[in-house]
């Protein structure tokens, strides 16, 4: 039986809300969808008239969806921004070629401006390179680290203010719980901010932050918008795959779930005795880091000492010894050659 | 995963009854271990009773916040945690142990069989068999039905004055001088000293015993029926859990508010805790974390709620329970004979154990990470608001937040998804920037009601209650099986806000709690 769509009560409901359960036309849930997010941007101040913005463009469903998004709001409520978007291609052949093809129609559609940063250029090393050196088992590591730097410094060279990332409601509570899990109290508290970044960085800031996963991919269903899908080929960290099956699982019982993980994130409050680690910028390429070393570089000159493990473990006492370029013991250097597989 | 080992919640190597694993014991270096506490520490039968009875007094020592001579109600559920527990404060207090525990302790367990479908029979069963080891404790105890919610005063839900105490060592000092003016005989039981102090021990609370025994013995069929009721009426099971969740913090609060008990002592195993802290972050309670599951819960104001066992795994409960044959009773819960995916709390409590089972770090890391937290800033904040608290589960309401937050936007979605009250796609009121200010939002008029500030309106039920609470109402079918006392104080709180509006102006002190 036909229903009727809950919000204009007169066109036929062709979907239900994950989020809230109400039946929607086609149209209304656009509306909703849109709406949602601008009251997002809006209420949290995430843009200011006149300045540069880049999406984070993978080719995947929350960045093709954030893209258009942006687009059509930048429009409609003139908020007088430069939308770019900032692609990375991390060299994995055959992975980046459709999704990058992807980003590259969607800049032809939605007319937007297109930056492809590699890790040729960046780092000096195809991601291919590097699972050829550390191996499978560890590439999870420098795959997060680099391409979180890629974007940076992407967005740098193209003088950008901000950058925005699809990160949708249901990461961040993944994320809320999976930080939880693993005791990490200071990620814990910078988990749910909606804007990331201290001086000198480029500020990060996720519009999607309240958006379904599941809307998101109505949306894009219902829009008939072009994207890749771009889960990391490579598996996950095992808390995060565990926080995630446990996610759907909450989700399927009580769907604001999601939403409720995120307001329990947004109230945590962290006593204030708890040492929280200092930000500082990285000596060697002045990315923010709580270490002397940021971890990119830290990756990379294990990479190019040939000794792929000591970006994987925590070994902070060598640091000085790479900063001034000296050689490690023989000691040193064996237990950070072997990678087990 | 190289993180650090803990030693809050040893992971406990389970051996075949207590026999030997052929080590011998890391502690005394003479006995043959009888069990492993995570990877390699063998401990023999007497040294990990005096780790176990250790734990207890240090986990109390450290903390503080028991006075000599207070009385304690501990909450026995019959489980295997509140045994240990029980059987901890015996023996805390018995002839021989070296510092004797100074408090005065009283029993009480509460019979939730009505909520998942005991028969008048079963029930009296199980009572009888409570009655039974609790009998065996020596303290005064109450066998509590849960139905008595049904004659709650409506005070229950206002926050006590707490009792001013001087600190702690001044306390203690003024105990020893009292006891030894009474004349001291060496070994005299606690109890004959403490009723010569003039606290009323066994009699008063014998006499209130006599009174909820008998209550307890035959709940009007009538309660049973409206108990019944207001469970059939919560849709999920989730808010089934919640709800028993919160009838029986009352209850047990009026029990310790009229029995004269200053604390209330509860057994979750830091297992348990750290199933409570997961589900709880789902439940949308993540500002109550300390609260409801930290060592010390005043959210009460007169009555602490206190948790002594939470440094105990269960594993390391089952396991001291077994070899020194504290018995516990087996009650039937909500949860039991149910598919493992019915209730988020159902759920959480599998997840936990099964990461425990890959990562045995699990619950100590998750235990830890919740000793960080503390009660939310938002007790802190100003204005007349800051004071309200969730009128079921008594927390500082969280739901005073900002425009960006996960509730505010909950609310839009809401909105949106039902009403017409605004013109599509309308550009015209819309600058980008003037979002919810002065009233004025950027939505188009029918977004103003989410811009005005909420306590202009009168607050309805749903308003008085926090973000966690708000889902479990949700989820019931109606308002009208809730207990009167909730509908009466709901009334009653919404009276006060009224006239304090009609007041305002002339109130000098605007922060002054004055709701009640
Ligand atoms: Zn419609
Ligand atoms: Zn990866
Ligand atoms: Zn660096
Ligand atoms: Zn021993
Ligand atoms: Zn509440």
């Amino acid at each position: 039986m036909p229903v009727n769509c809950s919000s204009c009560e007169e066109r036929r409901a062709v979907l239900r809300r994950p989020k809230t359960g109400h039946s929607l036309c086609k149209d209304c849930f656009f509306h909703a969808f849109e709406e949602e997010i601008h009251h997002t941007i809006v209420s949290a101040k995430l843009f200011n008239p006149g300045e540069k913005v880049g999406i984070g463009a993978s080719g995947g469903k929350d960045s093709t969806v954030l893209a258009h998004v942006l687009k059509v709001l930048n429009e409609r409520y003139a908020y007088g921004l430069d939308l770019i978007l900032v692609s990375v291609d991390e060299g994995i052949s055959g992975y980046r070629d459709d999704s990058l093809e992807t980003v590259k129609r969607n800049q032809q559609q939605y007319e937007l401006p297109l930056k492809i940063v590699s890790y040729q250029e960046l780092y000096g090393w195809t991601m291919d390179q590097i699972v050829k050196q550390v191996g499978l088992k560890n590439n999870c590591t420098f795959c997060g680290v680099f391409r979180r730097q890629a974007l940076d410094r992407g967005a740098m060279m193209l003088g950008v203010n901000k950058i925005c990332t699809g990160h949708n409601a249901d990461d961040i509570a993944e994320t809320v719980l999976m930080n939880f899990l693993r005791g990490d109290i200071a990620r814990l508290r910078r988990c749910t901010s909606i804007t990331t970044g201290s001086e000198g960085a480029i500020p990060r800031c996720k519009p999607l932050k309240y958006a379904y996963e599941k809307e998101i991919v109505l949306y894009a269903y219902f829009k008939k918008l072009d994207y890749f899908s771009t889960e990391c080929i490579y598996s996950p960290n095992a808390y995060r795959g565990h926080a995630r099956a446990f996610l759907k699982d909450l989700e399927a019982i009580r769907p604001s779930s999601i939403m409720d993980i995120i307001h329990s994130g947004e109230n945590l409050s962290v006593k204030e005795d708890v040492r929280m680690p200092v930000q500082g910028t990285c000596t060697r390429c002045g990315y923010i880091s709580s270490q002397s070393l940021c971890k990119a570089c830290v990756l990379l000159e294990g990479l190019n000492r040939g000794l792929p493990k000591l970006g994987i473990g925590k070994h902070h006492k060598l640091h000085h010894k790479l900063l001034s370029q000296e050689p490690l013991s023989e000691q040193e250097e064996r237990k950070l050659k072997a990678v087990d597989f | 995963m190289c993180e650090e080992e803990e030693v809050y919640c040893p992971e406990l190597q389970d051996t075949t009854q207590g026999k030997s694993l052929g080590k011998t014991c890391m502690k005394c270096k003479e006995s043959s271990a009888v069990l492993l506490i995570r990877a390699g520490d063998a401990f023999c039968k007497s040294c990990f009773k005096e780790y176990f009875v250790h734990k207890f007094r240090a986990t109390l020592g450290k903390n503080r916040v028991i006075y000599p001579g207070e009385k304690v109600l501990l909450a026995f559920s019959g489980g295997p945690s509140s045994s240990a527990m029980v059987q901890q404060v015996q023996e805390g207090m018995s002839r021989d142990a070296p510092k004797k525990l100074r408090f005065v302790p009283g029993i009480l367990f509460i019979d939730e069989g009505t909520t998942c479908g005991m028969s008048h029979e079963e029930r009296q069963q199980n009572m009888s068999e409570v009655q039974n080891v609790l009998q065996q404790t020596g303290f005064p105890f109450y066998i509590v039905s849960l139905e008595q919610v049904f004659s709650l005063p409506g005070s229950i839900l206002q926050r006590g004055v707490p009792e001013q105490r001087a600190n702690y060592k001044q306390e203690v000092d003024r105990f020893m001088v009292q006891q030894q003016a009474q004349g001291e005989t060496g070994c005299s039981d606690i109890l004959e000293n403490l009723a010569k102090l003039g606290v009323n021990v066994s009699e008063s609370s014998r006499e209130s015993d006599k009174m909820f025994q008998s209550t307890c013995r035959h709940p009007p069929d009538t309660h049973t029926q409206k108990l019944i009721q207001l469970f059939a009426s919560a849709k999920t099971l989730t808010a089934k859990h919640q709800l028993l969740h919160t009838l029986r913090s009352h209850l047990i609060l009026h029990i310790a508010r009229t029995c004269g008990y200053s604390k209330v002592m509860s057994g979750e195993s830091c297992t348990r805790l750290s199933v409570s802290l997961l589900s709880n972050i789902s439940l949308g309670r993540g500002a109550f974390l300390p609260l409801d599951t930290g060592f010390c819960d005043s959210r009460y104001g007169d009555v602490d709620i206190i948790r002594p066992m939470r440094e105990y795994s269960l594993k390391e409960i089952a396991f001291y329970n077994r070899l020194f044959h504290v018995s516990s009773v087996f009650i039937p819960a909500l949860n039991t004979k149910v598919l493992e995916n019915s209730s988020i709390q159902q759920l959480s409590e599998v997840f936990i154990n099964r990461l425990q089972a890959d990562f045995p770090s699990t619950v100590s890391t998750v235990y830890r990470t919740s000793e960080k937290l503390n009660v939310s800033k938002i007790d802190a904040n100003q204005g007349t608001c800051a004071k309200e608290r969730c009128l079921l589960c008594l927390s500082p309401l969280d739901t005073q937040v900002g425009e960006a937050s996960a509730f505010h936007a909950t609310q839009i979605s809401h909105y949106i998804s039902q009403k017409i009250l605004m013109k599509f796609n309308d550009p015209a009121n819309s600058s980008g920037k003037s979002c919810c200010q002065e009233g004025k939002c950027c939505k188009g008029p029918g977004y103003g009601d989410f811009c005005q500030p909420r306590a202009l309106q009168a607050p309805s039920f749903v308003d008085m209650l926090c973000y966690g609470c708000r889902l479990t109402v949700k989820d019931l079918q109606s308002l009208d099986a809730l207990p009167q006392y909730v509908l009466h104080e709901a009334e009653h709180r919404s009276r006060r806000i009224e006239m304090r509006k009609e007041i305002e102006e002339f109130l000098l002190d605007k922060d002054e709690e004055n709701l009640h």
